[in-house]
């Protein structure tokens, strides 16, 4: 028995002698969103319980360096995906909005458990009502909070979504902000969207 | 164990009873009512004589109420009390707690004195219990704001008449919030520990010369 198996028809040697090992074809696209799909650098806005199954989510256990996103970018400047874990009241609303504004195309944003994608129970004076009515959102995950392995269903998704896009599509790239008066959405969508839902449509505004 | 501790919380129940009584005594009529619930002592003393009773607490050396647990308000929806200020203290040697309550009048103005200078740490306590309930604290250096942002103007939301979801619209609120420049309203001065640094322990104060030459070189 040898090292070197022995040549035959549909055995390795055929492949090398048909194909380069220096260079291979493939399309753009395929190329720069399976580069991008497999390197999300996570920009952590973790405000809430959220937070904490995110965390769980970067630990051993779940290991989201499986995916590429170990490498937490506390910086905005370079990251890729913001993950909006948690609550977000009105007074960070427009520090979320600079974090957005401050990442560089092409970027993503996550919203993480009821209360960054709808403002949960939190039908108050204090709280956003969905962080999509300041920033765009690409994958919301429900749950409260939701599991690692929700957060990690997520990712896949927007992993998808990645390998979907295409880089000679400029109108994925532009920065929809917004209305001229800072909003990210019509006032009467804002309006809409947060209308009392669940329990809290038996609160009237003025009791 | 169990009777050990109880025994520690009679004894420190009986130690603020004992001061309620102090109290009683020395300021007469301005003790309002004292009652114990929940083993918890709460006293009402009047609105005009609070501050020089919370002195007295703190200062003299048999009540050595020295830490201040807590400012905060109460609404009530009774036209009678209808606020009251909360002041819990505790004296951290003798293990005490006592809670007093300042009743303040409905048909006047909603204001107490401060008492940052009795408790430095009173200051973020009674800016939130203004920037919620709207009581004013004379005498305080820097009474704004300090959970809701800085041009917030839908008034103080745990008042009765604040309606849960606020005043305004959504997209108002949001557009109002977005509009908020979360750096406008503190100085440099604020943000860095310059003022305090002669208080500074001797080797932090080395450390931060020592960063400070880095960062200018």
């Amino acid at each position: 028995m040898g090292l070197t198996p022995p040549p035959g028809p549909g055995g390795e040697h055929d492949l090398f002698e048909t194909v380069s090992p220096n260079w291979v074809t493939t399309r753009l696209d395929f190329l720069a969103n399976w580069a991008r799909s497999n390197s999300l650098w996570p920009m952590p806005f973790g405000t809430a319980c959220c937070a904490i199954e995110f965390m769980a989510t970067a630990a051993s256990r779940y290991d989201i360096s499986r995916f590429g996103m170990e490498r937490m970018s506390f910086s905005p400047r370079q990251a890729d995906v913001l993950i909006c874990a948690g609550r977000l009241p009105f007074k960070l609303a427009p520090v979320i909005r600079r974090i957005w504004d401050q990442m560089p195309q092409p970027k993503w944003a996550i919203s993480m458990g009821a209360c960054a994608s709808t403002g949960g129970i939190f039908d108050t004076y204090a709280m956003v009502q969905g962080i999509d009515t300041i920033i765009p959102v690409d994958v919301y995950v429900p749950g409260c909070p939701p599991r690692p392995e929700g957060l990690l269903y997520g990712v896949m998704l927007l992993q998808k979504k990645i390998r979907g896009e295409s880089i000679s599509d400029p109108s994925l790239r532009i920065e929809h902000l917004v209305q001229p008066d800072g909003l990210f959405r019509r006032p009467e969508i804002i309006d809409e969207i947060s209308e009392p839902f669940g329990n809290s449509v038996s609160q009237t505004r003025s009791s | 164990m169990t009777e050990g501790r109880n025994g520690m919380a009679a004894t420190a129940l009986a130690a603020a009873h004992e001061t309620a009584g102090a109290m009683a005594e020395q300021f007469g009529a301005a003790v309002l009512r004292t009652h114990e619930s929940n083993g918890q002592v709460m006293v009402e003393v009047a609105a005009d004589r609070a501050k020089a009773i919370l002195r007295w607490l703190r200062e003299d050396a048999s009540q050595d109420f020295d830490y201040l647990t807590d400012v905060t308000a109460v609404e009530y929806r009774d036209p009678e009390r209808a606020f009251e200020v909360v002041y819990q203290l505790r004296a951290l040697a003798r293990r005490v707690d006592l809670r007093v309550k300042v009743l303040l009048d409905p048909e006047g103005a909603l204001q107490v004195e401060t008492v940052t200078d009795i408790w430095a740490g009173a200051e973020w306590l009674e800016r939130e219990v203004w920037d919620m309930f709207g009581v004013r604290f004379k005498g305080h250096a820097d009474l704004r704001r300090i959970l809701m942002w800085q041009t917030y103007d839908e008034g103080h939301p745990l008042r009765k008449s604040f309606p849960l979801r606020g005043h305004r619209s959504r997209s108002e609120q949001t557009r109002q919030a977005l509009d908020a420049n979360p750096e406008a309203h503190y100085t440099l001065e604020e943000l860095s520990i310059a003022e305090a640094y002669h208080e500074l322990p001797e080797e932090m104060r080395r450390r931060l010369v020592e960063s400070g030459r880095r960062a200018a070189e």
